[in-house]
């Protein structure tokens, strides 16, 4: 059936089944490629998408359950204040190996940041560790997070 | 300890003065003369830094960018180099990308000799093409031993085209001209020309031989050196499509592929009508391996049925009624608990076989002032990248097109090509990024799985594995059992060594990646050594695991030579020395000198101080009870590394893994620092992971793992900070994907035993035993 979902500021209507999972109705049906297939089963966090500003698995988030939520993915985060200085801070210092789990991490992030403006260590620890980096590109992602969370929210900076 | 880690993160990322060397401040011996440390080193400046560093980033695109921002025509003077008149230079990257950083490293190489300005450089990935750009593969920490000097001399090349061109337009001699980015000069004249102005000509111009072409300096480099950002950052971190898993082809359908649980196993019925009659369901149907791979081959063709459906859900979904009979085949026999028992076995007996028998073992054993003894083993492992095993192909008309991530190219289109029975002419490969590849990307079965696949329903497909067919279906890094003895002599020196390898076979060879080398360290340097082999017939399919073999026989030789030192009653740090001798070669197994493989004992002495200095190994001593440090070297994929764990490990057994320490040797250049200390830090972290969490265990000729849940990637919380120092020597330059990973895992073992008196001699590391 069809469903109407706000994703990134935009109402997309899809027709697919309600179970389908948020993850392969961006993937396929909005050719939002930006949020990874990892694991299928909420183990890896690839796939983290934000509905309403929280940090959620979509590879578990039937579309059905989605309903008038608003629905943030990665390639709307230059256009979040914090996700794009999160961006920015990946790419200043280089986080990214393969790059394949880096959405989620920043999509992850950008949730820690926007409810904890200066985390600590243990405060990473606890909101990051449902993303696997397999490349184990941790220390650039702590340091990364640590440095977003010292550059002032303003402007974006990335386009 | 975090700040530290963070500043030095920030530091590396500094443009022009990122990497600092400054003469070697260690020990005395002439041999450490031309030796400079390259290290990054703290200091402020955070906020300011990422003003400098964003803006050149942000211009480095990628080619697809490239012609939107150079008008007019663009002109190629040679595979590799493409310039616009706009000067704009497009540079091709022949490797495939997994991560290790290649896409930028190996156009860095070209654009350094061609002497232009990096962003103005834009990077194109190279498509298979064996004839413009030889091998093209991504293994074995190969890339930089194999092209390093070709890709300079393509770079040169390219430059020496362009002065020759501008020398013609000024009539003057070639000689007389210079170059900086990007721009030829005649200083006598005064006059200038653009890369961009000159290309046109400068492609007429005959290419040099690539032999005689000058070099530079290595000591004016600009771009060589340097912490470059990785090129496709800003579509990573945007999340536009870059992987496999993302291509999307106009009419593509989408696939899934259900295997045999059992390796090998045989499909004998399937309830294929009720599939077809699902939602969404284009087509099903069972594929037999006897159709075009009798011979049982696992990396090619597979029993199993196919579903192909408008949507990978549809075929995911559909998949949940798939009911198979399946014929297990023999394999259903096997299990790890069967494996370890007939190791333990066989190791009752003598080898089948031996590596090496040097002097007399039995003799010197019995002579011996001390004798330790001990058996280790190592599972099964995954590969576990993250991005699932995929693949998109489109067969038509008898031609084939991939959109493949694999780290081999060639072979999986020679592959295709025999299971198809098409021509290797007839046969594209598109490279596309890969989410990892660790060695699982260099067996092809997922190219013949699509090609078959999308032949059959006559469209483009892409085939996208579960995380459950992607851990039950790999090509394991192989298990193994280790049955030791060593003699120490009166005064702690290592005198006698035995060890009795029983590993895996197939078909009556060794299985892949199962053996171990003949000059395993440390052969040749102990007087009475034996290395025996027996070997178990294994149905399961075996692979290269990033740093193969080292991965697990560093493990146990490092690990047992702890065992030794403190027997000997030794610091385990000065016994490796005194093992390691005055600075020697000891030639490789093939018996042919190659500075590249053959083992310099000195320059291992020299890492190893370094690790000791740097983690202050002396003053361990100081460490709070149950805190200790541990050591381990180990020299693989010409790379030597020495690394200092330190771990915690409190009572209840939980590992606390509180730093790690790595120094490395890999030659005189450092090609991308950013990168090199990415590598470095992920392989360390990746032995870590490997060593507290992951097991593939055989049940009934099965995986009995299915998930990260029962595979477990190391996480952040687990991950500590990792020092990374470069010893920079005067040897070719070498790679970093994997000769840091080895020595971590016995480095932790170590730290365990110097911290609970329990030691580790088998793996993952069970926490239920260093419980107090």
């Amino acid at each position: 059936m069809a469903y109407t979902i706000e994703v990134n500021g935009a109402r997309r209507t899809v027709d697919v089944d309600g179970d389908m999972p948020l993850l392969w109705v961006l993937r396929d049906e909005l050719d939002l490629k930006g949020s990874k297939f990892g694991c299928g089963a909420g183990l890896c966090g690839a796939c983290t998408v934000h509905v309403d500003g929280k940090a959620v698995r979509s590879c578990l988030t039937p579309v059905a359950s989605v309903g008038g939520s608003a629905v943030a993915t990665i390639e709307g985060m230059a256009a979040n204040p914090v996700g794009n200085k999160l961006q920015a801070a990946w790419m200043a210092l280089d986080v990214p190996q393969c790059g394949y789990c880096q959405a989620g991490q920043i999509m992850t992030a950008a949730e820690l940041l926007t409810k904890i403006p200066n985390p600590s260590d243990a405060d990473i620890d606890a909101a990051m560790r449902g993303n696997v980096c397999r490349c184990c590109t941790y220390t650039r992602i702590r340091a990364a997070i640590k440095q977003a969370a010292r550059i002032p929210t303003a402007a974006p900076t990335v386009k | 300890m975090v700040q530290v880690m963070v500043q030095t993160m920030v530091d590396v990322m500094m443009p022009a003065k990122a990497v600092k060397s400054r003469s070697a401040g260690m020990s005395s011996a002439a041999a450490h003369s031309r030796r400079t440390f390259l290290k990054a080193t703290a200091t402020a400046g955070g906020g300011l830094l990422l003003q400098a560093v964003l803006p050149p980033f942000a211009r480095i695109a990628t080619a697809d960018d490239a012609a939107a921002v150079s008008g007019g025509e663009v002109a190629a003077l040679n595979a590799y180099i493409r310039i616009a008149p706009d000067g704009i230079v497009t540079i091709m990257s022949k490797n495939p990308e997994i991560g290790q950083g290649i896409k930028t490293m190996l156009p860095m190489v070209i654009a350094e000799e061609l002497d232009v300005a990096w962003e103005n450089v834009r990077i194109e990935q190279a498509p298979l093409d064996a004839a413009k750009y030889g091998q093209q593969f991504a293994g074995g920490s190969r890339a930089t031993p194999f092209n390093y000097d070709p890709l300079r001399r393509v770079g040169a090349a390219g430059r020496q085209m362009l002065v020759a061109a501008a020398a013609q337009s000024w009539n003057v001699a070639p000689a007389d001209c210079s170059t900086a980015t990007g721009v030829v000069y005649h200083r006598e004249s005064g006059r200038s020309l653009g890369y961009g102005a000159l290309a046109a000509k400068a492609a007429s111009i005959p290419v040099p031989d690539l032999g005689k072409v000058a070099l530079k300096d290595p000591k004016t480099f600009k771009i060589i050196g340097q912490p470059i950002p990785g090129v496709d950052n800003a579509k990573v971190v945007s999340g536009q499509p870059l992987f496999g898993i993302d291509v999307t082809l106009p009419g593509m359908l989408h696939a899934v592929f259900h295997k045999c649980p059992v390796f090998g196993g045989k499909v004998r019925s399937a309830n294929i009508d009720t599939l077809k009659a699902l939602p969404g369901i284009h087509d099903a149907f069972i594929v037999r391996a006897s159709e075009a791979n009798a011979g049982g081959d696992p990396q090619g063709l597979s029993d199993g049925v196919a579903i192909v459906a408008k949507s990978w859900w549809a075929a995911s979904r559909a998949r949940e009624k798939l009911k198979v009979t399946w014929d297990e085949g023999p394999t259903a026999a096997q299990s790890s608990e069967n494996f370890a028992q007939r190791a333990a076995e066989l190791a009752k007996g003598a080898a089948a076989s031996y590596l090496r028998r040097d002097g007399d073992v039995a003799q010197s054993l019995n002579d011996a002032a001390h004798v330790v003894e001990a058996a280790y083993s190592y599972p099964f492992l995954a590969h576990i990248s993250l991005e699932p095993q995929n693949c998109t192909a489109h067969v038509l008309d008898g031609k084939v097109v991939f959109w493949a991530p694999t780290q081999l190219p060639g072979p999986g289109a020679k592959l295709v090509a025999a299971t198809l029975g098409v021509a290797e002419s007839d046969i594209t490969v598109n490279m596309t990024r890969m989410g990892g590849g660790f060695g699982r990307r260099l067996r092809n079965d997922f190219m013949v799985e699509a090609a078959w696949i999308s032949r059959k329903v006559g469209a483009p497909v892409k085939l996208v594995w579960t995380r459950e067919d992607d851990i039950q279906h790999d090509f394991y890094r192989p298990a193994g059992f280790h049955f030791l003895k060593g003699g120490l002599d009166n005064a702690g020196k290592l005198v006698a060594l035995r060890n009795h390898f029983v590993t895996f076979g197939r078909g009556g060879k060794l299985a892949d990646s199962a053996a171990m080398d003949a000059n395993e360290f440390p052969a040749g340097l102990v007087a009475h050594l034996e290395y025996g082999q027996s070997v178990m017939e294994l149905g399961v399919p075996t692979g290269p695991l990033r740093a193969p073999r080292s991965n697990a026989l560093g493990f146990v030789f490092q690990s047992f030579l702890d065992e030794l030192a403190h027997q000997a009653g030794a610091d385990p740090l000065d016994f490796r020395l005194a093992l390691l001798g005055e600075p020697k070669v000891l030639t490789n197994s093939s018996g042919k000198p190659d500075p590249l493989s053959d083992f310099d004992t000195g320059r291992m002495r020299n890492v190893l101080r370094r690790v000791g200095e740097i983690s202050r190994w002396s003053e361990r001593h100081t460490l709070p009870a149950r805190t200790a440090k541990g050591v381990a070297f180990y020299f693989s994929h010409f790379g030597y590394f020495a690394e200092v764990v330190q771990a915690t490990v409190p009572p209840s057994g939980d590992i606390k893994l509180d730093h790690v320490w790595v120094v490395g040797d890999v030659g005189s250049q450092i090609i991308n620092p950013s990168s090199a200390e990415n590598q470095v830090q992920g392989a360390a972290l990746d032995g870590l992971g490997s060593a507290l969490g992951q097991a593939i265990t055989i049940e009934r000729g099965r995986v009995a793992q299915s998930n990260f849940d029962s595979v477990k990637p190391l996480r952040i919380d687990h991950a500590p900070p990792v020092d990374v120092e470069f010893l920079i020597t005067d040897n070719p330059p070498t790679g970093l994907g994997e000769p840091a990973l080895p020595p971590v895992v016995p480095a932790l073992c170590n730290a365990i035993f110097a911290a609970t008196g329990k030691r580790i001699r088998s793996l993952p590391i069970d926490v239920d035993v260093l419980k107090v």
